[in-house]
């Protein structure tokens, strides 16, 4: 595998598995988490969650907890009402008639899910706080409450937001082609229902955040965030401070999966509280309280339908989706099933398409993005159908996937969308070849054969994606607030090192080296002599910062542009020292040469120096060799793969495991082998957690009941295989780099995979389908099911 | 995360163990902590005093005792796992040992810690209750046995009383025709069993004569499933014997699995015990 | 409080000690040894594994007294004289940790396991390492990293 190559050291970066220079302080301990710091006078914050999820706060009393040792101050959410002057921003009203509730930081009448913060506390340690958050009394009047998304629809349903009058928050809608006019003559309709359960995304780092505030009103957050750009534009809104007062750094940040995509209540709190004493606030997330306070993901139910011919060409895809909202909408929560609004005909050819999202409040913790965002659960019905048709017509799932890949590209969707390139049976080749499926079905037969309590399955995903976010201008008319370009800047330093500032924020997506990669590439000179910079809104001011796969097809592309902007400024300077016309210089290794005349040359670094003495420019030319590129893409960028799955069943006690896992990608070129094949194993590992362990469950009274990591089950080493990966490259037309995104893929692919393989294993046995997580309870139930 | 605050001594003796418990009214022994410490930081634990008695080195041991092998109450799971006389006398208990919790539990977690706890979805309650094993628990007026049936007398309680601590362990040396299985269903492999099953069977002509069988996790003790012991010792063939192993429990229901399943898989999972019983 | 003296990569600290101060917060605050981390609250993720005399310790469920006369080794102990132990140096080569919140608890287990002689396969590298939680690397590169130092294919 790619893992062990090398990488030159002069030469071409770009395509090699360079080793990551994040490496040498992450391994040895020399880490900047906020949690690491604490400038003198740091004092700490705990909040008071409800223990319900839905009340009326009838009276706080802050007395005893006052009065508490090492207790600086104390406060409920009216106390703070008047700090706030907006609520905790949404950025995606999907629809005009959208209904909004306002949302502050802490709640003041009503909390309205377990873990609505109700009053906060500052004291000199962490324990102490905790302490005293301890002896702050609510007077709770409980409410009725409803967490299941359906049930919170029914008209008898406990409000969340009774003003509202409904939990529906929003119906949303695409309509293309005549869908009921292709179900009217299909051959073959196939309709099926869906529940994805409710995710936590666990990054392993807690949220933490330390705000402290200057002599002149200036703030500065050190959160563990995805989006210090965001944030800061965020904090204007909600705390009032003007933007160019508020330096937000996201220093070393310990994964996010889309939940550090945000803007939440604490980091609100904490600048508006270091304000009000005059002290750095901090605070930092325990796991319990992340399972609350932290966006969940997922929980949807759908109904999936397909009309085809009988020889397997599906004509039609219609999905109706309820999606559960929680108790709130947080940064993009509505826009998520948007993310895969698009994507529902995934890699086949469709062309009549109907689309509708009803949004839902219930008396749950917001969901928001996790990892994939709204592309896993269209993809999971999908691929979950195309076995189900496969079925329905006796016809192999791999043929009938076949039968309707898209195969012309750019391919114009139904849906309005544009593919920019692939090639998808190339996938599924490869795929084919590295799985040996004559070996697993011949295994598979003599094992229903001699009726082995063991029986295993094999399931395909073939997928794509749309990812890159995102075209402003399409962001604009889905009615996403604000826009999608990404920002470089390059700055050679007079000696002839280079600072790249990115506006990208990667926490694990190792970014410092991947951007070295392409910056030494274009610049023609030395990794080691390029320095890149992120997370910190004082060095980056332009940003939009990581998720979504968008770094590398967006801030990525920023690079390129800024070092053309750069080349033809240096150009411009040797052309004039050298007396040469611009167009006779060549550039290579680093360095412009006259066409003809190869001794006649000058390093791109003596060029930056000749930038910074400014002792012979040309005239009107300003002093300095540095450019910025601000990237906005013309088009999503369409990531494409297969995977399959083979598990292995026990049909006594329902236990499955994952025996191999196949995946061949297409992400468009790559910059670094190594690190896109990192970006796909844990992918791959999260969808294959939500297949087979993950679950946040709630009860009758909407109490979380899966609180710790002893309950929700994120697996680890002992429970997965080694995988097997490859890969196909279509590169992307789009953008110079031809990159497309890879963060998301294995998410996206691999839930469907395992459980059509778990239906496999056992669909000899009458069974057909089994709801994620496939736990050995469900597949026992399953079996008992179709045995009566 | 962070527990409330107590006081906190330092045992030099197991004599003196216990005075500084009769100290405090809800003062608690700290062994490895693996029990205690997670429930303190949840705050669910609250102990005025914690007596820590993981420095009385004497009381890390394995030791022969006739018929019986003797473990100390401080004896960590791993060095029951990889004690020499348990391997060769009492396997069932160095493998169970060597499948709690994760490794670094297993470097502190220690075997009294974890029976006196007396959680229903611990490992070593269920083998100790299969093995009849002896419990040597010591109060000021000096020490007693308690045989393993007598030991769990409910949810997280004990024969241990106030101002008592366990402080050996004995189990009986297994013979030739003394066959053992641990059969344990976990999520994933760190997990607490959903439920587990544990077998000694009495081999003889290549079938099972007698058989005591624990489960764990299928009520609010561990339990003895005496219903199909008395159908073994009384010639039931061993499929028919597994059905009755649910007889009498009462698992509960929670994430990991719902009650109905637990008497499902108790069934299984016994059934597969003594299957692995008779061959080892 | 109470006085104790921990020995902390070599180096003996006396301090005193609040008795609920669990190690791992000692380690971090009272020493500023801030490459341990903790991720959760139940013991399971085992991002705070240190070394204590030798073996693999969640500091998160051991109080900074139960340490007392203790020998710990922490991720910034590990390196010896600018040389990374040949742990870290497998993480790095087989690009074994990504966002690297879990890294240094993962590597001291690879360290304690390895060197209890119990890396003898890829399966028995993978429950070994079973008390540690990574999110990012899907624990490929791990298993690789380990199975590279163990000597094990």
């Amino acid at each position: 595998m790619t893992a062990t190559e090398t990488a030159p050291t002069t030469g071409t970066f770009v395509g090699t598995s360079a080793k990551r220079r994040e490496d040498a302080a992450l391994l040895t301990g020399r880490t900047t988490w906020v949690d690491n710091m604490a400038p003198f006078g740091t004092v700490v914050m705990a909040i008071v969650r409800s223990p319900y999820a839905h009340a009326r706060i009838k009276g706080v009393n802050l007395e005893a907890a006052r009065a508490a040792e090492g207790v600086v101050a104390v406060f409920s959410g009216a106390d703070l009402a008047e700090d706030w002057k907006g609520s905790l921003p949404c950025a995606w009203a999907v629809t005009e008639d959208i209904k909004m509730p306002p949302h502050f930081p802490l709640a003041i009448e009503e909390a309205r899910y377990q873990g609505d913060g109700v009053a906060v506390v500052i004291a000199d340690s962490r324990a102490l706080a905790k302490d005293a958050a301890e002896l702050v009394e609510v007077d709770y009047e409980p409410l009725a409450a409803v967490a299941d998304l359906e049930k919170a629809l029914a008209d008898d349903a406990p409000l969340v937001h009774s003003d509202l009058e409904t939990n529906e928050c929003y119906v949303w809608k695409l309509d293309a082609g005549d869908v009921q006019g292709a179900i009217d003559a299909a051959d073959v309709v196939v309709t099926r229902r869906y529940v994805q359960p409710r995710l936590i995304p666990n990054a392993i780092e807690p949220r933490a955040v330390l705000a402290q505030a200057g002599p002149t009103d200036e703030v500065t957050l050190w959160s563990a965030t995805q989006v210090p750009h965001i944030l800061r534009f965020a904090l204007q809104l909600v705390v009032g401070i003007p933007e160019s007062k508020i330096r937000v750094i996201a220093p070393h940040v310990g994964g996010g999966f889309g939940s550090k995509l945000d803007v939440y209540a604490e980091e609100a709190l904490a600048v508006a509280l270091a304000r009000r004493l005059g002290r750095p606030v901090k605070w930092t997330e325990e796991r319990a309280e992340n399972y609350v306070a932290t966006i969940h993901g997922r929980d949807t139910v759908h109904e999936l339908t397909f009309a085809a011919t009988k020889d397997g060409k599906i004509t039609a895809v219609s999905s109706e989706a309820k999606c559960a909202m929680g108790a709130y909408l947080q940064l993009v929560t509505p826009g998520i099933p948007l993310l895969g609004a698009w994507i529902y005909n995934g890699p086949y050819d469709i062309p009549n398409y109907s689309v509708t999202f009803t949004g839902v409040f219930t008396n749950t913790t917001p969901t928001d993005a996790y990892r994939g965002a709204g592309r896993p659960e269209a993809t999971y019905v999908l691929e979950r159908t195309m076995d189900a048709l496969a079925t329905e017509l006796g016809m192999d799932p791999v043929e009938l996937r076949r039968k309707n890949f898209i195969t012309e590209f750019p391919a114009q969707l139904a849906s309005g969308l544009t593919i920019d390139s692939g090639d998808y049976h190339a996938s599924l080749d490869k795929l084919l070849e590295l799985l040996d499926l004559d070996e697993i079905r011949s295994e598979q037969a003599a094992r229903r054969e001699r009726e082995d309590v063991k029986q295993i399955g094999v399931g395909f995903s073939t997928y794509n994606e749309m990812c890159g976010l995102a075209p402003s201008r399409i962001l604009g008319a889905i009615r996403y607030a604000v826009g999608g370009w990404d920002s470089a800047t390059i700055r050679f330093q007079p000696l002839g090192s280079v600072q790249v500032v990115t506006g990208t924020s990667p926490h694990g997506q190792s970014h410092e080296t991947s951007w070295a990669q392409i910056v030494a590439d274009r610049l023609g000179v030395g990794m080691d002599d390029v320095e890149v910079l992120h997370g910190d809104t004082a060095v980056s001011q332009l940003g939009m910062d990581t998720y979504g796969s968008r770094s590398l097809a967006v801030g990525g592309v920023a690079l390129w542009h800024a070092s053309e902007k750069i080349l033809d400024k240096a150009r411009t300077i040797v052309s004039h020292q050298l007396e040469v016309a611009p167009d006779d210089l060549e550039f290579a290794d680093g360095a412009f040469s006259v066409k003809g005349s190869p001794e006649k040359q000058m390093s791109i670094q003596a060029a930056a120096f000749q930038a910074h003495s400014a002792h012979n420019l040309p005239d009107g030319m300003e002093p300095g060799l540095e450019a910025t590129a601000v990237y906005d893409p013309p088009n999503f960028s369409w990531p494409a793969g297969a995977h399959a799955a083979v598990v292995e069943v026990d049909t006594e006690t329902g236990d499955t495991r994952l025996i191999r896992y196949v995946a061949v990608d297409d992400v468009g070129s790559q910059v670094n082998p190594m690190i896109v094949e990192g970006q796909v194993h844990g992918g791959i590992t999260q969808g294959i957690a939500a297949a087979l362990w993950e679950e946040a469950v709630y009860d009758e009274d909407a109490n979380l009941l899966t609180t710790t990591m002893t309950t929700y089950l994120v697996p680890t080493a002992a429970e997965l295989p080694s995988f097997e990966t490859d890969r196909t490259e279509s590169s992307s037309p789009m953008n110079p780099l031809g990159v497309k995104g890879v963060g998301e893929t294995g998410t996206i692919a691999a839930a469907p995979a395992v459980i059509n393989a778990v239906v496999d294993a056992l669909s000899h046995l009458g069974v057909s389908d089994i709801q994620m997580p496939a736990t050995p309870e469900r597949v026992w139930r399953a079996l008992q099911e179709v045995k009566s | 995360m962070i527990p409330a605050g107590f006081d906190y001594e330092v045992a030099d003796s197991p004599a003196h163990a216990l005075e500084l418990l009769g100290s405090s009214a809800d003062a608690k022994l700290l062994a490895g902590g693996h029990s205690l410490l997670p429930a303190m930081k949840l705050r669910v634990a609250r102990p005025s005093l914690l007596v820590d008695i993981g420095r009385l080195a004497e009381s890390s041991y394995v030791r022969d005792a006739g018929v019986q092998v003797a473990i100390g109450a401080l004896t960590r799971h791993k060095d029951v796992r990889d004690a020499p006389l348990l391997r060769e006398h009492c396997p069932i208990v160095s493998f169970t040992a060597g499948e709690i919790g994760d490794p670094q539990v297993r470097h502190r977690g220690t075997i009294g810690g974890s029976i006196a706890h007396g959680d229903p979805a611990s490992d070593l309650p269920s083998v100790m209750l299969a093995l009849d094993a002896e419990l040597v628990v010591r109060g000021s007026e000096g020490e007693r046995i308690v045989p393993a049936r007598e030991f769990f007398t409910g949810v997280f309680q004990t024969a241990v009383g106030a101002g008592e601590m366990l402080v050996e362990i004995r189990v009986p040396k297994l013979g030739a025709s003394t066959g053992w299985s641990y059969v344990k269903m976990t999520r994933r492999a760190q997990d607490w069993a959903t439920v587990a099953v544990a077998a000694i069977v009495e081999r003889s002509n290549g079938s099972i004569e007698r058989a005591a069988i624990a489960l764990t996790n299928m009520g609010g003790t561990t339990l003895r499933a005496t219903a199909a012991e008395e159908a073994i010792a009384s010639g039931t063939p061993i499929d028919e014997a597994a059905a009755l192993i649910p007889e009498g429990t009462e698992p509960p229901s929670d994430y990991a699995a719902s009650a109905e399943f637990r008497l499902h898989l108790a069934e299984v999972l016994g059934k597969r015990a003594l299957a692995e019983a008779l061959e080892r | 409080m109470r006085h104790v003296a921990l020995t902390v990569n070599g180096e003996r600290h006396e301090l005193d000690l609040e008795p609920r101060a669990l190690l791992v917060y000692v380690l971090r605050e009272r020493l500023g040894l801030v490459g341990t981390t903790v991720g959760c609250d139940t013991s399971a993720c085992g991002a705070c594994t240190v070394l204590v005399n030798g073996e693999a310790v969640k500091s998160c469920t051991m109080l900074g007294v139960q340490a007392d006369e203790m020998e710990i080794t922490t991720i910034e102990g590990l390196a010896s004289n600018g040389d990374l132990h040949p742990v870290q140096q497998a993480f790095h080569d087989h690009h074994a940790l990504q966002c690297g919140f879990c890294t240094p608890g993962m590597v001291l287990a690879s360290v304690s396991l390895i060197e209890s002689g119990e890396a003898t396969s890829e399966n028995a590298i993978r429950i070994g390492l079973e008390g540690n939680l990574c999110r990012c690397t899907g624990y490929h590169n791990i298993v690789k990293a380990v199975q590279a130092v163990a000597g094990v294919s």
